[in-house]
């Protein structure tokens, strides 16, 4: 590779890195919003599953433990989002930041202890045999971790089961039409807490990849802002699991054009660090533009809970 | 067995036992995090409330807490209200800050105290107000969630304040710090003697929610704010233009924050510096001051004082056992929890009730 090329290559290998965890919490929260339920607390799930990926490491020496406990912690965390919005018809969007907060709260108690400190362990990528051999592409799609690849997989796998399964019609109904869903002896309110988990455990998985591979250190805080661009690539994404890897990775570019800028121009990092936010509204306005002229909302009943007429 | 039942009615009376049950709820739930540090935490609970409310030098510390507490809660009352989801006002503090440096110290240095203050109070109240337009006009034109863009546009505010002061406005007499310069004389609030509190800002905080507050129950587009908030499609068919009502009280809205920033720099701090030193979350925490208070703006001037006490036994507990800042915020998490589960308590009555077995 010549100086041109490797600089190509290493730009999108990272973007395809710190695309990642994006890519994660955005396909959680699609299921999420897809049932009908608005989850605000990414940014709380993803420092939870930060911290307790960070810790159980860092305690067991087992990074596998780690992603592991990850999940569950984002699932446990995620359950008290589902009890007051689906149990207790409590108002999503408060109940949502309460999750950030409390969940910014909880990485920024525990991780006290370990700021500063580094993991050593690091997950090997793994060679897919004789696709790696094409040039250029072989290293850059064929050579990567574990979760890169889980993270293919799931794509695959939701958007099959969003629209090419029962599953996937039942879930859509539930956020579309919750009350014919119903009449159709559909659980409205479990399908609801299955899919708040899925999101859940999608966005734990998401921290702990922060924190064991894109920066396998502790730094309170690390999430920085990733859980409302999530949000923000959910609606990007017009709700469609296919989608959300184009936004991912077009955001993970964006975090290593900081540093190329940084370097090459001289750019103070102070504005340069506004660049994701930036564009993430410039993304949302884009995506506006383009529900209105594809017609593809939200879904109807986003944000509302299913109460069931009384008797 | 469990039985829920919908309720009739609900008095301000049982509505002030579920908040102070909240509360009570919260520092227990908070309070059993510290066994995990191996404290007692009963010792830890009365360490926050012998520091914030205790002593005289405590209640000095809470009531100068509260003050950009009850600008930013009042101006989030405004915002809740219409249903307007405004996250923002940590963003829209900084910026009555900027703005108020950027006058003080390069334009009015040499006005009288009597018309500079004034001035920067006002400046600050526009430039907030003018930021709290942006997501505004985004929700009402684009129906863009004014959550995320709120957002947004704290972090890139905070940015961009970094970028102020390590770069083009770092002073010259402040030994490489990241500080502007300090702010002439006559741009400094007067304060209590022996104290923080800069008792202008806490004047007009205090009249701001009386006139707030009459604003929202006794005028015409405080009507019309109940009834956006409330009923969208009534709004909609009564003729009520969105677009004026979400300006008008996003503008005021990030107004008020803006004022808090002017008090935050002018009577507290006397120069710009780190973004976090001179927003300290108040406007996260004033989320919390705004539901509390059931976006009651005269209601907010106590659960101000209430959270301002939270903050300096926050700071306490931070000093005292090395817990990191971020502690707080599972206290304030959980009391958010719970308001946002109170719909249920407010409409359903849950009793326990035994199974008679024949």
């Amino acid at each position: 590779m010549n100086d041109a090329t490797l600089l190509i290559y290493s730009i999108l290998k990272r973007a395809l890195i710190s695309g990642t965890p994006l890519l994660l919490g955005t396909l959680g929260e699609i299921y999420t919003e897809r049932s009908g339920v608005l989850n605000l607390g990414i940014e709380g799930l993803m420092a939870i599953g930060a911290i307790s990926g960070f810790g159980i490491t860092y305690a067991t020496g087992n990074i596998f433990l780690g992603f592991i406990f990850a999940i569950l912690f984002g699932i446990g965390l995620s359950l008290i989002h589902a009890f007051i919005s689906i149990t207790l018809k409590g108002n999503q969007t408060i109940s949502g930041l309460a999750l950030t907060m409390f969940g910014l709260g909880v990485s920024g108690f525990w991780g006290k202890a370990y700021i500063g400190k580094s993991i050593s362990i690091r997950i090997k990528e793994i060679e897919i045999f004789v696709l790696n051999k094409i040039p250029f592409l072989g290293d850059l799609i064929f050579k990567n971790d574990i979760i890169i690849y889980t993270s293919w997989i799931l794509t695959f796998l939701l958007w099959f089961i969003l629209y090419k399964t029962k599953w996937g019609i039942i879930i859509r109904s539930c956020g579309e039409n919750p009350l014919a869903s119903d009449s159709m002896g559909v659980n409205v309110n479990l399908v609801r807490y299955i899919s708040v988990m899925i999101g859940g455990a999608l966005s734990g998985l998401a921290g702990a990849y922060l924190s064991l591979v894109y920066t396998p250190m502790w730094i309170e805080g690390m999430t920085g802002g990733r859980g409302w661009i999530v949000i923000a690539l959910t609606i990007f994404s017009l709700w469609n699991p296919s989608r959300a890897v184009l936004g991912a990775y077009l955001f993970g570019g964006i975090y290593i054009l900081q540093y190329i800028l940084q370097l090459r121009y001289k750019i103070s990092p102070n504005l340069l660090l506004m660049l994701p936010y930036f564009v993430t509204l410039i993304v949302l306005l884009l995506s506006a533009e383009e529900t209105i002229k594809k017609r593809i909302g939200a879904p109807k009943f986003l944000g509302e809970p299913y109460i069931k007429e009384e008797k | 067995m469990i039985l829920v039942e919908r309720r009739k009615t609900f008095t301000p009376i049982q509505n002030f036992l579920l908040i102070i049950i909240f509360i009570f709820l919260s520092l227990i739930i908070s309070s059993s995090i510290f066994t995990l540090k191996g404290l007692n935490p009963f010792y830890v609970l009365s360490k926050i409330l012998l520091s914030s409310f205790g002593s005289l030098y405590g209640i000095k510390e809470t009531i100068t807490k509260s003050i950009p507490l009850i600008l930013c809660g009042v101006g989030l009352s405004i915002a809740f209200k219409g249903k307007f989801w405004n996250i923002g006002a940590e963003g829209q503090l900084l910026i009555g800050a900027v703005v108020a440096t950027w006058f003080g110290l390069f334009i009015g240095k040499d006005l009288p105290s009597f018309i500079l203050i004034p001035t920067l109070f006002i400046l600050g109240f526009i430039g907030g107000g003018l930021i709290g337009l942006i997501p505004a006009f985004l929700k009402v034109k684009f129906n863009i969630n004014e959550v995320i863009t709120t957002l947004m546009l704290n972090y890139i505010i905070e940015n961009f304040v970094s970028y102020l002061v390590y770069g083009p406005w770092k002073g010259k007499t402040q030994y490489g710090f990241p500080y502007t310069d300090n702010l002439p004389q006559n741009a400094l609030l007067p304060i209590i003697k022996g104290s923080r509190i800069h008792y202008p800002t806490l004047i007009i905080g205090v009249i701001l929610a009386f006139l707030v507050y009459l604003l929202l129950f006794k005028t015409k587009i405080g009507y019309e704010i109940r009834v956006v908030g409330e009923n969208p499609l009534a709004a909609k068919y009564s003729g009520i233009d969105f677009l004026k009502v979400t300006l008008f009280i996003m503008f005021l809205s990030g107004g008020l924050a803006g004022i808090a920033g002017v008090g935050e720099l002018t009577g507290i701090h006397k120069h710009l510096t780190y973004p976090f030193q001179i927003s300290s979350g108040y406007g996260y925490t004033s989320i919390i001051v705004a539901w509390l208070a059931g976006l009651n703006p005269l209601v907010v001037i106590f659960s101000s004082l209430f959270f301002g006490g939270i903050l300096v036994g926050g700071d306490i507990i931070q000093t005292s056992f090395g817990f990191p800042f971020a502690t707080i915020n599972i206290f304030n998490g959980l009391m958010l929890f719970f308001i946002s589960a109170s719909y249920f308590f407010v409409n359903y009555r849950v009793r326990f009730v035994r199974v008679k077995h024949e």
